[in-house]
């Protein structure tokens, strides 16, 4: 296996090398080098911002094809809520699980469900276990990684639990166990808005393995689906879900768990970035948990998504109102610490400059003295988001000064004026009237 | 100092305004980017940017402008500030939890519960503070690594 495997990466015909992306990106991940936008795996969190802003549509998410569910016996598509938010109120929770399994799945077991558990599994960890506050949700797999890479600091905080799609999946497979089919026969697809799930899946953070064997794309399977949907004769009663797991797919979805006042929802990646800033610096006091949200509007606003995140918020608040309900008790059957992570979820060194200290000290000092002598413009021209990006990849070796095209320019002038004052200088021999 | 030693501290300064709640933090903020890009660990990043927020803010509510010096060296990190102002007449009285001067309006805006000079020093592993009336107060922190 690679060492790092990403869902999100570049469709180098369609890359224009514009700097769209690079400006976007909250890790400065991507640089422009020739004439292609390149993605650092290594500090990439999957978040997917550099999906939306890429005006050539070049950046994807790799997922997996519809097809691949044929490679098992007993298929299991196990949707996110967020998949009801892009059919409007008419097309029922029933209407469109009953239409999953039209497509060719053998059940369906929504993520809804998983995301109750987990509720209910949140409340009885954190009456034994105390972990420093604020306490991070872990529902984003993009947020883990974002306070992987830039808030070392903060990774204790994060709730170390499995996330509503890994409960599903580990629930449907237990049920099915039960029930007598052969566990290598199943296959669990999750039914994705979300690129940084599918690298969740296939290298989790948390634990060993994941669950889930396959994740498709909400975008790939609505056309069929919407299909399949307008076909359906009878409409059986499937969904078990109410309201209090449906609306994790929104922004404050998880608000139930602490006090109101002691708790914040944040989404887009760039606000989760701020507070966690403020988190840090503790700005922000009396705050116990922090559910951060990658994408704008939860994960409603999720890059594999085909509807409006605002309509699709909307639909999704009146269908949690519609079922609401409070959270189901743990059936005897489950065992909350099953979706404890087993694996610590360890800060990465990657934005570090030297593994020596007194190197990166002078790295940092050689860094700031080239940093002052850029333009200061940000333009990105040279590839790098920010002047300041450019000179720490000066410094570390991986650009030039000249990559600044007003460097550049300097140089050229510099260059001129020597050519000119040479033009002028006459060897001793010529006399001076043949100077003129 | 001794010559011999290759390895001179990382030095900075920044400008810090009195009223300027729109910058606030900025300091802080650059100091923890870079400590993590150094490699400091987290455990000392979030002491230093707890210390330095604090002693920011106290600049910017209290005083009438200072100055923020931070030394970053591989076994500790010297954070010094400096502010013109109205000084601190009773420290010891200053540095009791809850203890606070501040102004109706800072109050309402969410600061001045009296947290902050007990917050740095319980970051810092060594803490000095100096105060004159009428001029100003010096507060300096070492956070070893």
């Amino acid at each position: 296996m690679k060492p790092y495997f990403h869902s999100v990466t570049l469709d180098k015909e369609k890359c224009l090398g514009c700097t769209n992306c690079i400006k976007r990106c909250p890790t400065e991940a991507i640089r422009v080098r020739d004439g292609k936008a390149r993605i650092m795996d290594e500090r990439c969190i999957d978040c997917g911002e550099c999906i939306r802003i890429c005006p050539q549509h070049a950046k994807l998410a790799i997922t997996d094809s519809f097809e691949r569910i044929k490679e098992y016996r007993y298929p299991v598509a196990i949707p996110a809520p967020t998949l009801y938010g892009q059919f409007p109120s008419h097309v029922s929770i029933d209407k469109i699980m009953n239409g999953l399994l039209q497509l060719g799945f053998a059940r369906v077991w929504e993520v809804a469900r998983g995301a109750e558990i987990i509720s209910q599994v949140t409340r009885l960890f954190l009456e034994k276990n105390d972990i420093p506050k604020p306490i991070l949700s872990s529902a984003c797999p993009a947020v883990v990684r974002l306070i992987r890479v830039r808030y070392p600091e903060l990774v204790d905080n994060i709730l170390p639990l499995d996330s509503p799609m890994e409960a599903a999946a580990y629930l449907v497979k237990k049920e099915m166990k039960k029930e007598g089919y052969p566990i290598s026969d199943v296959g669990v697809f999750f039914i994705s808005p979300c690129a940084a799930k599918v690298t969740s899946v296939k290298t989790p953070l948390g634990k060993e393995d994941s669950n889930v064997d396959g994740v498709i794309s909400i975008a790939d399977i609505y056309g069929p689906l919407l299909s399949a949907i307008k076909k359906l004769e009878e409409v059986p009663t499937l969904q078990k879900a109410s309201g209090s797991g449906i609306s994790w797919a929104v922004s404050g979805g998880e608000a139930h768990l602490v006090d109101k006042e002691h708790y914040l929802a944040v989404d887009g990646i760039a606000n989760v970035a701020r507070v966690l800033e403020d988190i840090v610096m503790g700005k922000l006091k009396n705050i116990e948990f922090i559910e951060g949200l990658a994408c704008v509007g939860g994960c409603v606003g999720g890059p594999l998504t085909v509807e409006n995140p605002f309509m699709a918020k909307a639909r999704i608040d009146a269908r949690a109102q519609k079922y609401p309900g409070s959270l189901p008790e743990l059936s005897p059957d489950i065992e909350w610490e099953d979706f404890i992570w087993t694996k610590r979820v360890k800060p990465t060194s990657i934005l570090k400059l030297d593994e020596d200290m007194n190197l990166a000290i002078q790295k940092m000092e050689s860094i700031d003295i080239i940093h002052k002598s850029l333009p200061g413009l940000d333009c990105g021209a040279c590839g790098a988001p920010r002047c300041r990006v450019l000179a720490e990849d000066i410094v570390q070796g991986q650009a030039d000064q000249i990559d600044c095209i007003f460097k550049l320019r300097e140089k050229i002038t510099e260059l001129a004026e020597d050519m000119v004052e040479l033009s002028s200088k006459l060897p001793p021999s010529f006399s001076e009237r043949e100077k003129k | 100092m001794d010559t011999n030693n290759v390895n001179e501290p990382m030095k900075m300064q920044f400008d810090i305004a009195h009223d300027d709640f729109i910058r606030a933090g900025e300091a802080s903020s650059k100091i923890k980017k870079m400590l993590l890009q150094l490699g400091f660990s987290g455990r000392v990043i979030r002491k230093v940017a707890i210390a330095t927020y604090e002693v920011e803010m106290n600049i910017v509510i209290h005083s009438w402008g200072g100055t923020l010096d931070v030394e970053i060296d591989p076994g500790s990190i010297t954070i010094i500030a400096r502010d013109r102002g109205p000084g601190i007449p009773n420290i010891d009285e200053a540095m009791q939890e809850g203890f606070s001067t501040a102004p109706e309006k800072i109050r309402e805006m969410g600061f001045g519960a009296g947290m902050g000079l007990p917050n740095m020093k319980s970051c810092a592993d060594e803490f000095f503070i100096d105060s004159v009336v009428n001029k100003g107060t010096t507060i300096k922190m070492i956070i070893n690594s």
